[in-house]
């Protein structure tokens, strides 16, 4: 028979504070042991590097066998529709002459620096929105409205105003990176569980102390996510302005050269240039974001690893 | 009785609170919360306050923590900063255990060293050694608990160090735990509070909780609250202490039928 109540009344203290403090080191060390999340099987390195890497890869492959087998069996034109080893040796001669560092600098460069000028301005309007009532009723919706309108609409007006210049290109990359950036802080800011900055309050913390320490590392996951959709904003609306606004002064960007294939009516050169900007878009998302993301996330224990 | 003690502690105090009200709102919509409490806690007393849902336990919480102002009435601390420990762990999650405790002495500018000393104490206290660079996420609920525990006692303990007395409000904290981890965390509070000989005001829901933990309870009634009874239960041990849940239990059912009529 198991130990009753009374039988364990034997053991309380003087203080009458129920089981004795041997038992309890005992019992909270097991529990401890007991009620501790598992952190589950952890697959090898390399599993898990195969995992991740063999199923594009194998994507890729079926989709280019499936390309090969299309043009092989020329149901469409040559012209419209070349082999997968054209489009290859298009883009080797865009490596050999060197061309394609060029094309990647000009378009890269510009898309980096448009995002960083976008972060600096889209982060205090961020904070502001998340804070200021009166800010956010006045221009938050027009700011969310800003997000689904395409970026491209702003070219023209960007032409007129600042002819065919970087200016024009960077106002476009601007338009379209901000509110989107500005937006995942808002978000980020407004799932801050109400509890987190309480409890600085409740431990001192001034408003400034209150954002360093808390406000700004806990919105960090959703400003983070407003950064990777600010930056493919960024991009999109980068290839964009060099699309529409392409001139000889500007430069030759991946914009111009994907312009330059349609002006020539070289469909290897088109694909080619399409292949490159989502080879650049998809890079910068696996290299920079999806690590960052994964950082974070992982120290928040908001993602299965 | 409650008569005898104010006269006892007129000396001493850690809180006093004086004709305390607390009305939301305006007009017809406004609701009393406290309706004239009156409570002094004396330094290092662990002080219980019980009532049903509505009674203000909550709001009376956050007026002597400084997170509200009262509509009227006085409040004296002669403590440090009240340390305060809620339902919920409230843990940064992005902080590792160490840091998380380390938080508010970091907000209150204490060296490096310095902390992770007291943080090793700390961990230690509540039987967490060797968990200071885990993420809270990777913790029971038990063990969360504890850390915001320690934390709290990080926020109080370091106050006191100009020597004040050390003030802990808990709001319900093992509420949310299941029985067998409740239990054991009781026992291990009562083995901290008096390691520490901070003052404690801890509001629950449930009677055998305050009479176990406690020294004194109080009885608040609900919407408004005030102060309906209070019981010493200090060192009340096996039919003593069933005594006293039997007849605080039974006060409080009174209390709480009054409401069936209205």
């Amino acid at each position: 028979m198991p130990q009753l109540d009374q039988d364990t009344a034997e053991h309380k203290t003087a203080h009458g504070d129920g089981p004795s403090g041997a038992e309890v080191d005992g019992a909270i060390g097991g529990l401890d042991a007991l009620d501790a999340p598992d952190a589950g099987p952890q697959r090898s390195r390399g599993r898990r590097i195969a995992a991740a890497v063999l199923p594009p890869i194998g994507a890729a492959v079926l989709f280019i066998a499936i390309w090969q087998a299309v043009w092989a069996a020329a149901w469409v034109p040559e012209h419209r529709l070349p082999s997968p080893l054209t489009i290859g040796e298009v883009f080797w001669g865009l490596v050999e002459t060197g061309q394609v560092w060029e094309l990647l600098w000009t378009s890269v460069h510009r898309a980096v620096i448009g995002f960083i000028i976008a972060l600096a301005i889209a982060t205090p309007l961020g904070l502001l929105l998340a804070r200021v009532r009166i800010v956010r009723a006045a221009i938050g919706p027009l700011v969310s409205g800003l997000q689904s309108l395409p970026s491209v609409a702003w070219v023209p007006a960007a032409v007129i105003w600042f002819g065919l210049t970087d200016a024009s290109i960077y106002m476009v990359v601007l338009l379209g990176a901000v509110p989107s950036i500005a937006n995942g802080l808002v978000a980020g800011i407004d799932q801050i569980p109400p509890i987190l900055p309480r409890v600085g309050k409740v431990m001192g913390a001034g408003s400034l102390a209150n954002a360093r320490h808390i406000l700004l590392p806990a919105a960090l996951p959703g400003y983070l996510a407003g950064m990777k959709q600010g930056w493919a904003f960024s991009w999109r609306s980068l290839m964009a302005a060099e699309l529409i606004a392409s001139s000889p002064e500007l430069g030759d960007g991946l914009g111009q050269f994907l312009h330059n294939g349609m002006s020539l009516f070289d469909m290897p050169m088109v694909i080619t240039g399409i292949l490159l900007i989502l080879v650049v878009g998809v890079g910068i998302e696996l290299l920079v974001f999806a690590p960052l993301e994964k950082v974070t996330l992982n120290a928040r224990g908001l993602r299965k690893s | 009785m409650a008569i005898a003690l104010e006269n006892a502690v007129q000396t001493e105090v850690a809180v006093r609170l004086e004709d305390l009200h607390k009305v939301f709102g305006t007009g017809r919509q406004a609701v009393t919360a406290l309706d004239g409490i009156d409570l002094a806690v004396r330094p290092g007393e662990f002080v219980c306050l019980v009532g049903a849902s509505g009674c203000g336990k909550t709001t009376l919480l956050n007026l002597i923590a400084g997170l509200e102002q009262p509509s009227s009435g006085r409040i004296t601390l002669t403590t440090s900063r009240p340390a305060v420990m809620f339902q919920e762990h409230a843990l940064m999650p992005w902080l590792t255990v160490h840091r998380n405790i380390e938080l508010p002495l970091r907000l209150a500018g204490v060296g490096r060293a310095e902390r992770a000393a007291k943080v090793e104490e700390l961990l230690s206290l509540v039987r967490l050694e060797g968990t200071g660079r885990k993420r809270p996420h990777e913790l029971s609920g038990g063990m969360r608990q504890r850390v915001a525990l320690a934390r709290s006692l990080a926020s109080a303990v370091q106050g006191s160090a100009d020597g004040k007395h050390a003030l802990m409000l808990m709001d319900e904290p093992f509420s949310a735990l299941d029985a067998i981890t409740r239990d054991l965390l009781q026992a291990e509070l009562l083995r901290v509070w008096r390691a520490t000989g901070t003052a404690v005001v801890f509001v629950t829901h449930d009677v055998r909780e305050a009479v176990r933990l406690g020294q004194r309870v109080v009885l608040l009634s609900s919407r408004p609250g005030r102060v309906v009874d209070e019981w010493d239960v200090d060192g009340l041990t096996g039919s003593d202490e069933s005594a006293a849940v039997d007849t605080i239990g039974a006060k409080l059912r009174e209390v709480i039928s009054t409401h069936a009529a209205a």
